[in-house]
């Protein structure tokens, strides 16, 4: 297994180099221009220093090697010496990933918006995965009944409407209407009291809620699918007739089997959540890394996009090995040695 | 433990006593869209304290359902048992409470599964699998019940039997696995032990280890084995007595030597005219029996076998013939055998 891993995460290099010349070739042929949101009255030379002050005329294949070298080496390098304290090298001349519009440097960017992604959209795919899991046994174990025909709307409800309608929705009824929820999230609250928390808590709630309701909808749909497949298999019959308890045979007997493609599916899922929501991020003014995304793309901040795409293609490249792994360790006829 | 039921007094064998099982009646329907499939018609039959009664018919003949609805494990729905008795214990097991017929499942009748490759669980370890039964019924410590698992597989023959416990099911063999599933059938000391065709996934040498194996246990058990089995020769060699059943109902039953010396039935002699011979000269094919067993769609109002039966006359396509007595202890379900006893 260990061998595997590491097999597999030498791999994963070259897949990523590749990805990042992709990301960087993609953004480097898109019609954009750093300069086009600064005021008209900025002359044309004046436009054509700024583009050059950012490397702008520098070589194709200069710049995303001198990206390559920022990311790659002084990123970390910079990382390194906050945590410890050290001084490696030429630090104060070391070059970041610098943000175009905001002249900051981007990973403090990320670092700053991760809180708020984190724990709207992880806490959203935490509560869907905790509500998927319990319908989709019910619903597979009691096929057809009540229930799973409710389920089964429910689900198909939250699969097909788009969370951009799903959280309108939720903000004219529960803001609107009844004025129970706040419909912006606010990052500035600090909780610091019981108030603050219960403030903290109803802001959440819309967003969590949203993005929970299209999650689940499509891992309880998975859960069921796969409680099914399973429920039918001989070795239930066999667990029936050694007379153990249904509740045995159903939790302990299926659900094992059945988790094993599902806590895949989970686990492919996860690097969206730091991918951030981000269609729910702008509705509910979530300023996480989803909305940040946005404004790099909308005033051409291409190192700030670049370093963000990058980040979600390693998420899901060391997602997709997690995913690999954990089937390995759930399913004990798959042995990767 | 096991040693100790090897020397107790064989229980009853061959005397006419008590039976353990008794089946009366049974009846069991599928529900499809357009009606139901009569896949069990009124069957019944009794089973004495340690012995081995040989069930035959051709795939579709209703044995396994009808085995398989004695302990209620047949999918429900679409399965319905709408009729009929299973004297176990003195109780009837079709209208126990869910708890109380799970106290039979192991302890009382022991299930040993066609599949060994679908039948156990992929990501239990086979340990695991036997020791649940020991837990949930005998009440044993971890300790005793993995003590008493090691001594389980010993039984079946498996190998170092303690270190095996902790390996997975696709770590066996298919009759290694089968073996292993005989472990968990008389992992509770089952009174009637059902084998639902437990050797026809494995090639023929390993069969034959499983059936010495099975004789062997039932003779220092003393459990009554039913043996499910398309292939008479497997029936010759190992039971007592045989039921032969056709489409949904038991069509003869007798002591196994009285079967194959005197057939009465029309559709057993047909089955052993399509047994190969291994003596005498080589014929030129394999003989078969034309047409094919039938759907039962309508609870039969007719002899099921009629429409392939050679000697069928109006009676058989009139009324449906109950199981007459050919010879004591020997009854066929054909117009033919009236009055030959």
């Amino acid at each position: 297994m260990f061998r595997y891993a590491m097999r597999r995460l030498l791999v994963s290099i070259p897949t990523l180099l590749a990805i990042s010349f992709i990301i960087f070739a993609l953004l480097d042929l898109a019609p954009s221009d750093p300069t086009a949101n600064l005021p008209l009255t900025i002359p044309p030379e004046v436009r054509e220093k700024i583009r050059a002050s950012l490397g702008m005329n520098e070589p194709f294949i200069i710049r995303y090697l001198l990206w390559l070298q920022q990311f790659l080496v002084n990123e970390p390098l910079n990382m390194i010496e906050q945590w410890t304290g050290w001084t490696i090298g030429d630090s104060e001349n070391r070059l970041r990933v610098i943000s175009w519009a905001t002249r900051s440097p981007v990973v403090d960017l990320i670092v700053e918006r991760m809180p708020q992604t984190l724990w709207v959209v992880g806490m959203s795919y935490v509560v869907a995965v905790l509500i998927a899991v319990p319908i989709g046994v019910i619903s597979a174990y009691r096929q057809y009944s009540w229930f799973d025909q409710i389920g089964t709307f429910v689900s198909m409800l939250g699969f097909s409407i788009p969370t951009f309608f799903t959280g309108l929705l939720f903000i004219v009824i529960f803001s609107v209407w009844l004025g129970w929820l706040p419909s912006i999230y606010d990052t500035t609250l600090v909780v610091d009291s019981w108030d603050s928390f219960m403030a903290q808590v109803r802001q959440m709630i819309m967003p969590t809620m949203v993005l929970a309701l299209a999650n689940a909808s499509q891992i309880s749909r998975f859960m069921r699918a796969s409680m099914l497949d399973n429920l039918n298999q001989d070795y239930v019959r066999t667990a029936r007739a050694k007379g153990m308890k249904e509740r045995t045979v159903v939790l302990l007997h299926v659900l094992r089997n059945s988790l094993i493609p599902v806590v895949t599916v989970i686990a492919l899922g996860v690097p969206t959540i730091f991918g951030g929501a981000i269609i729910t991020e702008q509705i509910f003014r979530v300023n996480g890394i989803g909305a940040l995304l946005i404004v790099g793309i909308e005033s051409a901040d291409i190192p700030l996009v670049q370093t963000l795409t990058f980040i979600f293609a390693i998420l899901i490249v060391l997602f997709n090995l997690i995913a690999d792994l954990l089937y390995g360790i759930l399913d004990p006829r798959i042995r990767y040695d | 433990m096991l040693d100790d039921a090897a020397t107790a007094q064989p229980r009853a064998s061959g005397e006419a006593g008590e039976a353990v099982l008794s089946v009366e009646g049974l009846t069991t329907l599928f529900g499809v869209t357009d009606g139901a499939i009569h896949a069990v018609n009124d069957v019944s039959f009794s089973l004495r304290p340690g012995e081995l009664l040989g069930v035959v018919g051709e795939s579709g003949s209703g044995k396994s359902v009808t085995m398989m609805s004695l302990l209620r494990l047949i999918p429900s729905p679409p399965a319905r048992i709408t009729a009929g008795r299973v004297m176990f214990e003195g109780r009837d097991l079709l209208a126990l409470s869910p708890a109380e017929l799970r106290a039979v499942r192991g302890p009382g009748v022991g299930f040993v599964f066609q599949d060994p490759m679908t039948s156990l669980n992929p990501v239990f370890t086979v340990g695991f699998q036997i020791i649940e039964p020991l837990r949930e019924h005998m009440g044993l410590s971890k300790k005793a019940a993995r003590a008493r698992a090691a001594e389980l597989l010993a039984v079946v023959g498996i190998p170092s039997p303690d270190k095996r416990l902790d390996d997975y099911p696709h770590q066996f063999s298919g009759g290694m696995r089968q073996r292993v599933m005989i472990a968990i059938a008389l992992a509770c000391e089952p009174k009637v032990l059902i084998a639902d065709e437990p050797t026809t996934a494995l090639d023929v040498t390993i069969q034959a280890q499983i059936l010495e194996l099975v004789k062997d246990l039932r003779r220092r058990l003393g459990m009554a084995v039913v043996w499910i089995t398309h292939d008479l020769g497997v029936v010759a060699g190992i039971a007592d007595r045989v039921m032969v059943m056709y489409g949904g109902q038991v069509v003869e039953n007798a002591e196994v030597g009285a079967l194959f010396e005197n057939p009465a039935h029309p559709y057993t002699r047909a089955l052993m005219e399509t047994l190969p011979s291994v003596e005498g000269a080589r014929r030129e094919k394999l003989r078969t029996i034309e047409g094919q067993p039938p759907i039962m769609t309508r609870r039969p109002a007719a002899c099921p076998f009629a429409p392939r039966c050679a000697q069928a006359h109006d009676r058989c396509l009139a009324a449906n013939p109950p199981l007459l007595q050919v010879a004591p202890g020997h009854a066929s379900a054909c117009w033919l055998a009236e009055g030959a006893a």
